[in-house]
């Protein structure tokens, strides 16, 4: 039983755009802990571009803003996150794309 | 007013001594316009994330200026002509300030007025319909 959810939970993560007709109505109910916005627990008001460490931590291998489906950031933050990640790629402080 | 933050990459080539001077030529170009520079960061000599020009590191250096928006467009003219400079950027950033101001203000009074229920709770009896719409609005912002 507890696989089968966690398989579910899976699929779900990678065909975002299918949630909505899977339904998290059905019955079928997921537990999972609920992901947290980490800048709402700072109360962090601005996010800088210049901080490349923090920044790095929202960047997979890859180079890509890691969604927000995964890490839990909150909306308004997200937004904030995603253009000083934007800044900080120009400013060659996080790079474009890596290999 | 505007604020600005001026970020330029120096090539890594350049002397120390023209890197000083390199740094006070931009600022005086923008003080020459009647604008003030409240600040000047050094980050000091720093990797690229990828190389411009065929460089791999640069040193960084952020002007935080209060002007206009004129002296702008000058230093930003100075550093294209500038072959030492290999990057520019320019953040306006008081609006970004003063968003930020702006919750922490009222994250101040959400904790004066012992942080229950939903935001700007005080307010709410004696200023009528208008305010509980002004409240709703901030609170979907968030």
């Amino acid at each position: 039983m507890s696989g089968d959810t966690r398989d579910e939970g899976r699929r779900d993560d990678r065909r975002d755009d299918r949630r909505d007709d899977r339904g998290g109505r059905g019955g079928r109910r997921f537990v999972r802990a609920r992901k947290s916005c980490r800048f709402c627990a700072d109360k962090v008001d601005y996010i800088d571009y210049k901080d490349g460490r923090l920044l790095g931590s929202y960047i997979p291998e890859r180079g890509k803003i890691l969604p927000r489906r995964i890490s839990g950031t909150c909306a308004p933050h997200q937004r904030m996150l995603a253009s000083a990640i934007k800044r900080a790629r120009n400013a060659a402080i996080l790079p474009f794309a890596t290999d | 007013m505007r604020v600005y933050e001026v970020l330029f990459i120096i090539a890594p080539n350049t002397e120390e001594s023209d890197l000083e001077a390199l740094v006070t030529q931009m600022s005086d170009v923008i003080t020459n316009q009647g604008a003030q520079v409240t600040k000047v960061d050094r980050m000091g000599r720093r990797r690229l994330a990828y190389p411009i020009q065929k460089f791999n590191e640069g040193h960084y250096v952020v002007l935080t200026v209060e002007g206009t928006g004129a002296e702008i467009a000058e230093v930003e003219r100075r550093m294209r002509v500038t072959d030492a400079v290999i990057r520019y950027i320019t953040i306006r950033i008081d609006e970004d300030l003063k968003r930020a101001d702006k919750l922490r203000a009222r994250r101040a009074a959400h904790a004066r007025s012992g942080g229950g229920g939903g935001g700007g709770r005080g307010r709410r009896g004696d200023r009528g319909a208008v305010a509980t719409v002004d409240t709703a609005e901030e609170e979907g912002e968030e």
